[in-house]
C-alpha cells in the first residue's frame, strides 16, 4: 500500500503503528491523529548547539580558538547570591574579623544585580537573622510588616470554608514578618560588602573544576561570545577560573551544578529523589480602601482537585503604598498533562474571596520559581570533597509552613562556621587538595532546622492517599498538631515528579477561562512583566540530550506538558515548515530561570544550563 | 596632540525592563530597577578602546555624571578597556533635573580641564531620548561634530565620520578636536568580563563635584507631568469601497 523506499525510518514505525491499532480502541481518531502529527516527514531538526551536548573539542569551528582560561585564589568562593550564600559569606566574614584573620571571599551570582534573581511569597521567620545579626533593625533590615491577620481558608468553586489557625499549626505566622524577599537579599548584599566580601552579580558559575584528585578545586564563570548556533563570534572571552580551599554551592532549588555534583558524587543514593512544585507570584498595587497591612491569607482546594497537591497565597504588605504580594503553588507531581500551573493561578483570582481585593488594582510584576518540597527525606549527602551544599540546593524548606529562607539562612551560617577553623587552621591537614567539612552535616543535624524538619517530615507525604488533601489534613492535625511529629515512621515520597504523568490519552484536558485582561492575564505580557531578557544570540540554554525526543516522546504519549508547566512561554510546538508535522520551539530569551522544566519534563531529557551571566528576569523585591 | 579621548557613560534602566509610572505622576520608579549602561554608550566605549588598541589615541577616560551607583557604570567602562574615570557626583534633585544641558556643560569644562583630543558620547540616551548632549558639547566648546557616526577613522590631526543620515551615509572629515556621537552600527561591544572587572577594581576613579568645574545644575526646564502612553485602541476594519474609488 505504502512504496516502503520512500518514507524515513520513523514514518515506518508509523505506518506499521497505524495498521496495527484496533478497531475496539477507546478513541482510535485522538491516537492515530497523534501518531500521524508525531511523524513529521523531515528528520528532526537540530535544536540543541550548546557545547554541554556538542562538545567544542570535536568541533572544527573551534579549532586554534584560544581556550586558556585566567585564573584566580581565594579562600572560599560561595555559588549563588540568595540568602544562603550570602549569609554563609558573611558569617564567615563575621568570623574572620573575630578573630583577626584575613579570608578572601568571593561570591558569584548570575543575576545582573544581587536580588534580581530572587522571588518568595514571603512570610519570613526571624529567626535565623536574629542569630546572625541581632540590631537588624537598626541596620535597616527591610522587615516592614509584622503579620497582624492570619487567615486558612479551603476553596470551592463559589464558596469559602475558613479554617482557624490554632496555635501549633505550622501554618500560623505569629512573630513573623511579610518581606519582599528580592530587597531583604539587597540588603544582605550591602552586609556582605560592608564586610568586604567579593560579590559578583553577573558572573554565572559554569563549571565544576577538579584537582587531579578528583575534589573539587573551584569554579569556573561563563563563557561569552558564543553565537546561536554554537560557533565563537568575534567577542568571544572565556570564562575565569576561581579556586578556593572549599566552594559552597548555594544555586537554590534544582541548581544544575549540583545536579552535577550529585552524580559526580553519588550524593543520592542514600536519599530519596528530591519532590518540587512551582510557585507563581505577582505583585499588585490595589484600592487602598481594600488594603489590609500585615494581613496573610492562605488557601488550598479550588481550583485544584484533591489530588493535585498545592495553594495560594496573599500578603498585604505595609511598605507605604497599598502593595500585595499574591501567588499560587503547584506540586509537580501532578498526573494530568493538561494541567497548567500558570492559568490555575490566574483563574484562582477570580475566585469571590479573591477577586474583590484585585479589583480596581493594577498588576506591577510577574515571576515564578520551583521550590522543594520533599523534605527530610530528599536531604542528600551535603559534603563532599572540597565543597558543601547550602540552602534550598539540598532543600531545608518547611513545607507545610511554606518557609525555607530561615533554614536556608542557618544551613549557610553553619557551613560558614564549619568551615572557618579548617581554612584558617595553620597547617591543612586534608587528604585531598579540596578541604572535605563532613563537621557541616553534623552540626546541620543537631541544629533546630532538622529538628524542625523531622517534626513535619510527613506532612507532605500524607498527601498521597485516596482523600487527597483531606487526608493529608487529617494527618496534619492528628500527627502534627497533637502529637508534634514525634510518630515513629517516616512516609516515604512517590518518586521523580517527572514520572508522575499520566499519558494524555489517559487523561481530560482541562477548560481553563480565557484571562480578562483585568485580573487575570496572558501569559506573554505576564512574561514582559518579569523584565527577563537574555542575549539573544547565543546557544539556548534549554538543552536537550537528543533533539528528537520533545516531539517522538512528549508531544506522541503526553501531549508536550511543557508548554502548560513554563511560566513564561518558552517551548512551543509549531508545524514543520515544509511537510506536516511538528517541531519544538525553544524561545529561550523568554525563560525566567524557574528550573521547573528540568524538573518536570516526563522524558528527563531536558538540561538546563546557565546561560551568559546578567541574563534572566529583572526581579525588583519579589 | 595629547592622545586622550574622553568617553561620556551614561546609567539608564535596562531596555528590557518594564518601565513604571509612580504613582504621583512626577517620574518613573528606579528604585530597585535594573540599570545598565546606556547600550549607544556601551557602543562610544568600545569605540574609544579599539582607537587605542590601534594606537592611534593614548589614554581612555570614561566619565558618568549622577548618585553614587554610576560608580558601577565607570567600572564596567574601565573593564572594558578604559584607562581611568572620572565621576560627576549629581544626587537628589539635582539628578532628578538633570538633563543635556548641564551635562554638555559638565563635559565641556572635562574635556578642557582634561585637554582632551576627542569626545566621544552614545548618539542617545534610551531612558530619555533627548539625542542632545554631543550636539550641545561640541557647540559649547566651538568644536567640529560628527554624529549617528557608523564609522570612524582618526587620519592625522583629522576624524573621518561617516554618518548614518536619513538619505543615506554622508563622509564627513573633521578637524580634531572634535565630538563623535555613536551609533548603533560603528561596532559590538565587547563584554566586561569577570577578570577585567576585577583588574577595573584598581583602576582609578577621581570625584568631582559640578561646582569645581564652574558649572550652574539649575534646569531650564520643569517636568509638569508623567504619563503611560495611552492604550491602544483596537483597529478598524475598513470598507473595501474605498480601495476601489482610489485605483
Amino acid at each position: 500500500m505504502f512504496p516502503a523506499s520512500r518514507y524515513s525510518s520513523r514514518a515506518h514505525r508509523c505506518i506499521r503503528a497505524l495498521k496495527t491499532v484496533p478497531t475496539d480502541h477507546a478513541a482510535p481518531q485522538l491516537y492515530t491523529t497523534l501518531h500521524r502529527r508525531a511523524c513529521s516527514s523531515v528528520s528532526a531538526p537540530r535544536i540543541t548547539t550548546h557545547y554541554t551536548i556538542h562538545p567544542r573539542e570535536k568541533d572544527p569551528r573551534w579549532e586554534g580558538v584560544e581556550m586558556e582560561r585566567f585564573g584566580d585564589e581565594a579562600d572560599v568562593v560561595i555559588v549563588g547570591g540568595g540568602p544562603a550564600g550570602l549569609s554563609a559569606a558573611i558569617r564567615l566574614k563575621q568570623l574572620a574579623n573575630e578573630h583577626g584573620k584575613e579570608l578572601r571571599v568571593c561570591l558569584v551570582e548570575k543575576a545582573s544585580q544581587i536580588g534580581a534573581h530572587t522571588l518568595s511569597g514571603a512570610c519570613l521567620e526571624p529567626t535565623a537573622l536574629t542569630e546572625l545579626f541581632p540590631d537588624w533593625k537598626e541596620r535597616g533590615a527591610p522587615l516592614n510588616t509584622p503579620v497582624t491577620e492570619d487567615v486558612f481558608s479551603i476553596l470551592t468553586e463559589k464558596h469559602r470554608i475558613p479554617v482557624p489557625m490554632l496555635p501549633g499549626l505550622p501554618m500560623r505566622n505569629h512573630g513573623n514578618y511579610i518581606v519582599r524577599l528580592g530587597n531583604f537579599v539587597r540588603w544582605l548584599g550591602e552586609q556582605a560588602e560592608e564586610l568586604g566580601v567579593e560579590l559578583y552579580p553577573g558572573y554565572a558559575a559554569a563549571e565544576v573544576l577538579f584537582h587531579e584528585d578528583g575534589s573539587v578545586k573551584g569554579i569556573a564563570t561563563n563563557d561569552v561570545g558564543i553565537a546561536k548556533d554554537g560557533s565563537p563570534k568575534d567577542v568571544f572571552e572565556r570564562g575565569m577560573e576561581l579556586h578556593a580551599k572549599v566552594t559552597l554551592f548555594g544555586e537554590g532549588c534544582h541548581g544544575h551544578l549540583a545536579k552535577q555534583l550529585y552524580k559526580q558524587f553519588n550524593l543520592r543514593e542514600n536519599c530519596e529523589p528530591q519532590t518540587y512544585a512551582i510557585g507563581l507570584k505577582e505583585l499588585w498595587m490595589i484600592d487602598e480602601k481594600k488594603w489590609r497591612p500585615g494581613r496573610v491569607e492562605h488557601s488550598v482546594g479550588w481550583p485544584l482537585n484533591r489530588n493535585t497537591y498545592g495553594g495560594s497565597f496573599l500578603y498585604h504588605l505595609n511598605e507605604g503604598e497599598p502593595l500585595v504580594a499574591l501567588g499560587f503553588v503547584v506540586g509537580l507531581d501532578y498526573t494530568n498533562p493538561y494541567l497548567s500551573p500558570f492559568r490555575e493561578f490566574q483563574r484562582w483570582k477570580h475566585h469571590p474571596f479573591v477577586a474583590p481585593t484585585l479589583e480596581g488594582g493594577h498588576r506591577i510584576a510577574y515571576g515564578a520559581r520551583a521550590l522543594n518540597e520533599g523534605g527530610l527525606q530528599s536531604i542528600p549527602k551535603l559534603t563532599f570533597p572540597g565543597g558543601l551544599l547550602i540552602g534550598c540546593s539540598p532543600g531545608f524548606m518547611n513545607v507545610p509552613k511554606i518557609k525555607g529562607t530561615h533554614t536556608a539562612m542557618k544551613s549557610g551560617m553553619l557551613a560558614a562556621e564549619a568551615i572557618f577553623p579548617q581554612i584558617t587552621a595553620e597547617s591543612l591537614d586534608s587528604e585531598t587538595a579540596g578541604l572535605h567539612v563532613p563537621e557541616y552535616a553534623e552540626t546541620l543535624k543537631n541544629s533546630w532546622v532538622w529538628k524542625e524538619l523531622y517534626a513535619v517530615r510527613n506532612i507532605r507525604p500524607s498527601f498521597h492517599n485516596y482523600f487527597g488533601l483531606y487526608g493529608g489534613m487529617v494527618y496534619t492535625g492528628v500527627f502534627y498538631w497533637i502529637f508534634r511529629g514525634k510518630e515513629p515512621w517516616t512516609l516515604k515520597h512517590c518518586g521523580l515528579d517527572a514520572h508522575q504523568l499520566k499519558p494524555a490519552k489517559d487523561c481530560t484536558p482541562i477548560e481553563y477561562p480565557k484571562p480578562d485582561g483585568k485580573i487575570s492575564f496572558d501569559l506573554l505580557s505576564s512574561v514582559a512583566l518579569s523584565g527577563t531578557n537574555h542575549e539573544g544570540d547565543q546557544p539556548p540554554h534549554l538543552t536537550l540530550k537528543d533533539d528528537s525526543v520533545p516531539v517522538a516522546r512528549n508531544l506522541t504519549i503526553f501531549d508536550g506538558p511543557e508548554q502548560r508547566f513554563c511560566p513564561a512561554g518558552v517551548y512551543e510546538y509549531v508545524p514543520v515548515e515544509t511537510g506536516d508535522g511538528m517541531r519544538l520551539q525553544i524561545n529561550a530569551q523568554n525563560c525566567v530561570h524557574c528550573k521547573t522544566c528540568d524538573i518536570k519534563d516526563p522524558s528527563q531529557n531536558i538540561n538546563w544550563v546557565v546561560p551568559e551571566g546578567g541574563g534572566g528576569p529583572a526581579y525588583n523585591g519579589m | 596632540m595629547s592622545g586622550r579621548v574622553l568617553v561620556g557613560v551614561k546609567r539608564v534602566i535596562d531596555y528590557a525592563v518594564k518601565i513604571r509610572v509612580k504613582p504621583d505622576n512626577t517620574g518613573v520608579v528606579t528604585d530597585g530597577v535594573k540599570h545598565s549602561m546606556n547600550p549607544f554608550c556601551e557602543i562610544a566605549v568600545e569605540e574609544a578602546v579599539k582607537l587605542k588598541e590601534k594606537k592611534l589615541i593614548k589614554e581612555v577616560v570614561a566619565v558618568s555624571c549622577g548618585p553614587q551607583q554610576a560608580q558601577e557604570t565607570i567600572r564596567t567602562a574601565l573593564a572594558m578597556g578604559a584607562d581611568r574615570g572620572i565621576h560627576v557626583e549629581v544626587a537628589g534633585k539635582d539628578y532628578e533635573t538633570l538633563g543635556p544641558l548641564q551635562v554638555s556643560k559638565i563635559l565641556a569644562a572635562l574635556a578642557k580641564k582634561e585637554d582632551a583630543q576627542l569626545i566621544i558620547l552614545g548618539k542617545q540616551a534610551i531612558d530619555d531620548d533627548c539625542n542632545q548632549t554631543g550636539q550641545m558639547t561640541a557647540a559649547l566648546l566651538d568644536w567640529p561634530q560628527g554624529t549617528f557616526a557608523s564609522e570612524v577613522s582618526l587620519e592625522g590631526d583629522k576624524v573621518k565620520v561617516v554618518r548614518e543620515i536619513d538619505g543615506g551615509l554622508e563622509t564627513i572629515k573633521i578637524n580634531t578636536p572634535a565630538v563623535v556621537t555613536a551609533d548603533l552600527r560603528l561596532n559590538t561591544p565587547r563584554y566586561a568580563t569577570l577578570p577585567n572587572i576585577m583588574k577595573a577594581k584598581k583602576k582609578k576613579i577621581a570625584n568631582v563635584k559640578p561646582a569645581d568645574l564652574g558649572v550652574d545644575l539649575t534646569s531650564r526646564l520643569e517636568v509638569l507631568r508623567v504619563d503611560e502612553p495611552p492604550q491602544r485602541q483596537a483597529g478598524m476594519k475598513g470598507s473595501t469601497e474605498l480601495s476601489r474609488r482610489d485605483s
